[in-house]
């Protein structure tokens, strides 16, 4: 592995891969010195190109927890404003001595023209409405965790799904583990065409629930509604909210997942998101040590040492 | 070196164990993936019959310890599993076979971060020699001379030296 750019460049194998080493990486975070010697002599730079909270604190806890060091680029603070191009920006980068970049961007696609001007590793960390692949890595090891495997199992992705690059890369890696995945929407907010998707299509959440293992909430992403998609938030919560009432009609086994940060009222009422089955908070601490499994694969475990470019 | 052979040589390092620590008071085994993980649990069986004493057993992979990461592939095994606080314990490496000391070296690093330990033995059932660092174990089964490009192999049932498979 080479770069992480898509979770569907993984195929199953990869996913496996990363998600056995998942497993090793949990064991050390609950230590009560959570810290590996992995990646001594490792730089890993965050180049965040839009607002994150919790990916970019969970990429630099993970890089501090394999003792790489860590530089930090937000836009906001940067010589981006002054007009330097994302070219000029990671070749100056790179200048400085990085092994790898986790990228997040605003366009489709960045990551794949910085893996190609870059000699360091890209993991994409999120580009546009695309893909986001280790939200996707640690949504499966989530599920994995609690339902023991993905395969067979009926997921329903619920929201805003048009403007969801964790929607893209969640529905390529539950369906490549062999889950059932429906989506749950108002067709305002699915994306134009779905073919080619291996999914199935409802409109009715309430009829959807009681047969599903995992509900998937997205967030409904108000910054990106440019267009008016829904007549209200609340008319939009009344349809497609997981409310007290809705997430009563779930299986007993059945797990409420959400990749944060949450809207409280909106896509999830406030005490459904801390009723037991919601797993929300294991899925921040997995994330830690899924993006701990990633880096540690491409800059440690030495895969690429033969038959690949780097040397 | 024969089945026989082996656990006659387990039973030896048991007693030498016991004798060593004056009994068993807060000695604990870890076993080294792979190979030491079923010696530490065959270990723990002889000790439990010579003492009727259960010293608690935990595996240690030491994959991210290596120093050669980034030169040839390196990834865990399996996950470690030491259950209990190694703080002022007497902490037993087990491994199958000492050769440079590099895993012995890792080991020892990654120990520090379960605990303290009050003092940490080796006990090794092949030691073949070849040392690349000051490491020396404290409970051998077999000294066994050999090349450096031979493979030494410890099964249950005996113990195999035989020439490096390219």
């Amino acid at each position: 592995m080479r770069h992480l750019l898509s979770v569907g460049d993984l195929g199953v194998d990869g996913i496996d891969e990363v998600l056995k080493l998942t497993d090793s990486f949990v064991e050390v975070s609950e230590r009560a010195i959570p810290k590996v010697p992995a990646l001594r002599g490792k730089t890993v730079v965050s180049l965040f190109y839009e607002d994150s909270t919790r990916t970019r604190l969970s990429f630099e806890t993970a890089a501090k927890r394999l003792s790489a060091d860590t530089m930090n680029f937000t836009v906001g603070s940067s010589s981006v404003k002054k007009g330097e191009s994302l070219r000029d920006t990671v070749q100056t980068i790179e200048a400085m001595g990085v092994d790898a970049i986790v990228i997040r961007h605003g366009s489709a696609g960045a990551p794949w023209q910085v893996a190609g001007w870059a000699e360091a590793a890209v993991v994409n960390a999120g580009d546009g409405w695309h893909e986001h692949p280790t939200q996707a890595l640690l949504d499966c090891y989530t599920i994995r965790q609690h339902l023991g495997t993905l395969a067979g199992r009926r997921i329903a992705i619920v929201g805003d799904v048009k403007h969801s690059r964790v929607a893209r890369s969640d529905v390529l890696a539950f369906t490549a583990l062999g889950a059932e995945v429906t989506l749950v929407a108002p067709p305002t907010l699915l994306p134009p065409s779905l073919e080619g998707w291996p999914v199935e299509v409802s409109h009715d959440l309430d009829e959807i629930l009681p047969k599903i293992d995992v509900a998937y909430l997205l967030r409904m992403q108000r910054e990106r509604m440019t267009e008016a998609l829904l007549p209200s938030l609340r008319e939009y919560t009344a349809c497609f909210g997981l409310t007290r009432r809705r997430a009563a009609l779930l299986g007993a086994d059945a797990i409420v997942m959400h990749p944060g940060p949450m809207n409280r009222g909106v896509e999830i009422a406030a005490d459904v998101a801390d009723l037991p089955n919601a797993v929300i908070v294991d899925q921040v601490r997995n994330g830690v040590a899924v993006r701990m499994a990633v880096l540690f694969l491409l800059l440690g475990a030495g895969n690429d040492l033969g038959g690949n470019e780097r040397g | 070196m024969s089945a026989d052979d082996l656990q006659r040589a387990v039973w030896r390092m048991a007693h030498e164990i016991v004798e060593r620590n004056h009994g068993l008071d807060g000695v604990v085994l870890i076993g080294l993936q792979t190979g030491g993980v079923p010696l530490a649990g065959t270990l723990a069986e002889a000790l439990r019959a010579v003492e009727a004493v259960d010293v608690p057993v935990g595996t240690l992979d030491v994959a991210f310890y290596r120093d050669d990461i980034g030169l040839r592939p390196v990834l865990p095994e399996t996950v470690t599993d030491i259950p209990f606080d190694l703080t002022a314990k007497m902490v037993v490496l087990v491994d199958d076979v000492l050769f440079t000391g590099r895993t012995i070296r890792a080991a020892l690093d990654a120990l520090t971060d379960y605990g303290r330990p009050r003092a940490v033995q080796l006990a090794v059932m092949v030691d073949r020699g070849h040392r690349e660092l000051p490491i020396r174990p404290d409970y051998v089964g077999k000294n066994l001379p050999t090349r450096r490009d031979e493979v030494v192999d410890v099964k249950a049932d005996g113990v195999d030296l035989g020439e490096m498979v390219k």
